[in-house]
């Protein structure tokens, strides 16, 4: 109710001065900008400039073995068995299980056969087709359908690529890696989803390319993430297009240097059928590209056509009164940039809060870009070709194309921590032993410099014993086994209880 | 020792302390609990000094600082956040007091003077056999008055960027003082406070040791060396940590399924409780009920002035959670089987007709089977870890009993069994 007095105020007062600016804005000639060749965008991650990087995964850990599992067969026995640097091959056929993959550098990748492919079937009773948290982790060539969670997610998995899958049905996210670095998303098709086909969230460097998403909620969202491009992909049929978000309330709090370019966009009409309460339930119906609170969001060479709401709506969080608050989030969408696109037939049948806002403008009619709440230093070129509302603050921008920006994706990928093995051993030391020992008296084990007296300089003693304790001292509690550690860690930890020296002791 | 030793009497003590008082309050909806425990005699305690030693999973290095050592400092996170996956580094941390503050903080934490009538200590609401918490939905302060919220555990605590369940409090020492001084919880004042603890033998001279450059012993000395013990609660070493680290086996079958229940997007668990902390530190309108009798708690309502935020809570760390039911801010649920139930019942079900909540996204009706629900405890079973229980002192320096009236358990270790020889 408040919010619709507001908006008929803002129109009456509009409605007033409109009326005596109308005679001074007619046939002032367009400023034209060429597009080809000309000022490239240079304000982005400096990944862009070094290399033009193309694959996220980086060389392999080890040279691995080949599995290969075939019908019948469970996938997840073979991830079970595979080793870092492992390629496991699925023969085509029906699966009905939940994949995960907890460890690094696993290629899991569908064996396609005359259009046969491995097929991953939740039966519409499985939560998740795959799941992994480890790094270096390839998905390629599967058909996934009637899961009710997600096709393939992650959470904290860097270097990915997720390649030539076909999603179908799955529930809430086709393809949804999360809180990631460095991951290529390209030639998938994915439909059917009830909120975003392809959800890219609280992510670094990023690449979703070449992909066909349709008939879902939301086509190809880019949420709390930085440092992605969108290009190149066939978006049509979902309730929105491709979405550059912040949404309040995520422990990452913000969206910025997102490119958004040479994408087909069309048609993105469908009812909106996610779940109520979700972020994407707000999104009209009839909405190409929508960037709400996003920052350094580049819009460039999209073919956007026939959307009911708009071509590219761009909004701040005040202006969604369905969201939570977050104090420590901009809410505007600062630096957006349009470069030239395509776009036509769009905001031919808008809702009522563009309409209102567009008439205090006396915009009636089509609406290709609509753009409300503070931004910026924002800016477009060749703003004359549009059906436009809200860019009285839209400067001229200083570069026409984007062209020196070949990817983010790292060179090399993203790296591991380098840990020296003297850091790693009283890391673990610390960690762990220092619970039950110190080293000259005893806590609840014998003391380290007992245990030194004992050992004589041999680590591999040390490692065999903590590996699979035996009682030594009739009264002494057993000692748990510490062979959750890996082998290195745990040479680690016996070199380093072993060259305690007395001074540094007291932990 | 006895920490190997222990199960029998903490479940006795539920029986014949927390259940009658649960019952009371719930029969009843009494703000009242009668205080039977009567204060121990005085002991000497002209012996106590502060240890010189860091706590375990502490370095101390040549400044006299204990500084946090644990193997997630082996792993990345994404832009430093601490949280992602299994390998992940865990979110920024306090450390830095010296082992002497971290000793004082701990005499401190169980030392009964500290509050106005020397009925209650730090330790009786924060229980370390009960997972630093104290078994009840609804905690008590002094005189036996019932508070409305429950006690959180504090375990991993240096990880923690707001504090209390609406987060209105920035740092360990701007929390240490508030319960000292709420007139529900320990009900003393600076003043009195000061005086208590100038009045006892042995303070003046361990606040001297453990801060030496400072003349008087003051309010900020306290709340440091409070935050100093909290700092060292360190819970890091769970079954689930010895998968998340690479070892496969450390789960069972049903627990792994529980995991991939809790990480799916059907249950959607650790969008909020993610790993590795198992909280994303920030505030969600849930919507589960108050107990009976309760009007709602508004929560970060208050602290941020919005009413988007009413019924808003801190979501908490999931570590040590089997061991602090009951469960959510007021305890409401007793089981984590009920809090598994709640969210699987389908968005507001719980919320009264006609009240105003603006849920969080991912409260949604996942329908998740009776055995998904069962693995799902299984699995924040496996979050629990106490290897590096602090040792409970034998006697602090006021003479007061350490663990004042509700809180005593033979789990803790105590320094009798510690000082084996």
């Amino acid at each position: 109710m408040k919010k619709a007095k507001t908006l008929g105020l803002i129109i009456a007062l509009a409605a007033f001065v409109g009326g005596w600016q109308l005679g001074t804005n007619l046939n002032e000639a367009p400023q034209i900008t060429s597009s080809v060749g000309g000022a490239s965008y240079s304000g982005g991650a400096e990944t862009n400039s070094a290399d033009r990087v193309n694959t996220a995964l980086p060389e392999r850990i080890a040279t691995g073995q080949t599995l290969t599992v075939n019908p019948g067969d469970s996938i997840q026995a073979a991830v079970e068995a595979a080793q870092p640097g492992d390629t496991i091959q699925v023969m085509p056929g029906i699966y009905s299980e939940t994949v995960y993959i907890d460890k690094d550098d696993i290629h899991l990748v569908g064996v396609i056969e005359a259009g046969e492919r491995a097929t991953l079937d939740g039966l519409g009773k499985l939560n998740d087709a795959i799941l992994y948290s480890g790094n270096n982790i390839l998905i390629a060539n599967f058909k996934i359908t009637r899961y009710k969670g997600n096709g393939i997610m992650s959470q904290a998995g860097n270097n990915f690529e997720i390649r030539n899958n076909i999603i179908i049905d799955t529930g809430i996210y086709g393809i949804f890696p999360q809180l990631g670095v460095n991951g290529l998303i390209e030639h998938n098709i994915v439909s059917g989803i009830a909120d975003a086909a392809i959800y890219v969230g609280m992510s670094d460097n990023i690449h979703v390319a070449h992909n066909e998403v349709f008939d879902s909620v939301a086509g190809i969202e880019i949420e709390n993430s930085r440092h992605a491009i969108v290009e190149n992909n066939y978006v049509h049929n979902n309730t929105g297009g491709i979405l550059a978000f912040i949404t309040p309330g995520l422990p990452i709090k913000t969206t910025f240097d997102v490119i958004i370019r040479n994408n087909f966009i069309l048609d993105n009409n469908i009812p909106n059928f996610a779940a109520p309460g979700s972020t994407v339930a707000g999104i009209p119906s009839g909405t190409g590209i929508l960037v709400m609170a996003a920052d350094d969001v580049i819009i460039e060479g999209n073919i956007i056509v026939n959307h009911k709401v708009a071509g590219i709506l761009i909004n701040d969080h005040g202006n969604a009164p369905g969201l939570t608050l977050d104090p420590d989030v901009d809410p505007n969408a600062d630096r957006v940039m349009i470069l030239d696109n395509v776009m036509h037939n769009n905001g031919y049948d808008t809702i009522d809060e563009v309409r209102a806002f567009a008439l205090t403008e006396l915009h009636t009619g089509d609406i290709d870009i609509f753009q409300i709440g503070p931004s910026q230093d924002s800016c477009i070129i060749n703003r004359h070709r549009y059906n436009h509302v809200g860019l009285g603050d839209f400067a001229e921008c200083d570069f026409s194309n984007t062209d020196s920006t070949h990817s983010y994706l790292l060179a090399g990928g993203a790296k591991p921590r380098v840990i020296a093995s003297e850091e790693r051993g009283e890391i673990a030391y610390m960690g762990i032993c220092a619970g039950c020992h110190a080293y000259d008296d005893v806590l609840i084990g014998p003391s380290i410099s007992d245990i030194q007296a004992m050992y004589a300089g041999n680590a591999e003693a040390i490692v065999s014993y903590i590996n699979a304790p035996v009682k030594i001292r009739a009264d002494y509690p057993d000692m748990p086994a510490q062979n959750y550690l890996d082998a290195e860690t745990q040479l680690a930890v016996a070199e380093y209880l072993l060259n305690i020296p007395l001074g540094q002791s007291q932990h | 020792m006895a920490l190997l030793l222990s199960t029998i009497s903490r479940a006795n003590l539920i029986k014949q302390v927390y259940l009658p008082l649960l019952l009371s309050t719930l029969l009843f909806c009494s703000a009242a609990v009668a205080d039977t425990i009567e204060s121990p005699p005085l002991e000497t305690t002209a012996t106590i000094t502060l240890s010189e030693r860091c706590p375990p999973s502490f370095m101390l290095d040549d400044n006299n600082q204990c500084s946090l050592r644990n193997l997630y400092q082996l792993y990345n996170s994404l832009g430093n956040h601490g949280i992602g996956g299994l390998k992940t580094a865990l979110p920024a941390h306090r450390d830095g007091f010296s082992p002497q503050q971290i000793d004082l903080g701990r005499l401190l934490f169980f030392d009964p003077v500290l509050s106005a009538d020397q009925s209650v200590s730090c330790a009786s609401c924060h229980n370390p056999s009960q997972g630093f918490s104290d078994g009840l939905g609804r905690s008590v302060g002094i005189h036996g008055q019932q508070g409305s919220r429950s006690a959180p555990s504090l375990w991993n605590s240096t990880f923690i960027k707001d504090f209390f369940w609406d987060a209105r409090a920035q740092s360990l020492e701007e929390q240490a003082l508030s319960p000292l001084f709420s007139p529900q919880e320990m009900g003393s004042n600076p003043t009195q406070l000061l005086s208590s603890l100038e009045s006892v033998e042995a303070y003046p001279r361990l606040f001297k040791q453990a801060f030496p450059n400072s003349k008087n012993l003051n309010l900020d000395q306290i709340a440091t060396a409070l935050a100093a013990f909290q700092s060292s609660l360190i819970s890091l070493n769970s079954r689930y940590d010895q998968y998340a680290h690479g070892y496969a086996d450390a789960l069972n079958k049903q627990e792994v399924e529980g995991l991939n229940i809790f990480r799916s997007f059907v249950a959607r668990c650790s969008q909020c409780h993610m790993p590795p902390l198992f909280t994303n530190q920030q505030i969600a309108v849930i919507g589960t009920p108050e107990p009976e009798c309760m009007a709602r708690d508004i929560g970060a309502e208050k602290t941020f002035g919005s009413a988007k935020l009413k019924g808003g809570f801190k979501v908490p760390s999931l570590r040590n959670i089997a061991e602090t039911a009951p469960y959510m801010h007021s305890g409401r649920f007793e089981t984590l089987r009920e809090v598994a139930e709640f969210y699987s019942g389908g968005r507001g079900h719980a919320v009264p007709e006609g009240e105003d909540l603006l849920l969080h996204w991912h409260i949604s009706e996942p329908n998740l089977t009776g055995d998904e629900l069962d693995r799902l405890v299984d699995f924040m079973g496996t979050l629990s870890d106490s290897s590096l229980l602090p040792i409970i002192p034998q006697s602090v320096p006021s003479g007061l009993n350490a663990i004042s009236k509700k809180a005593s358990s033979d789990k803790n270790i105590s320094e009798s069994d510690h000082e084996k020889s």
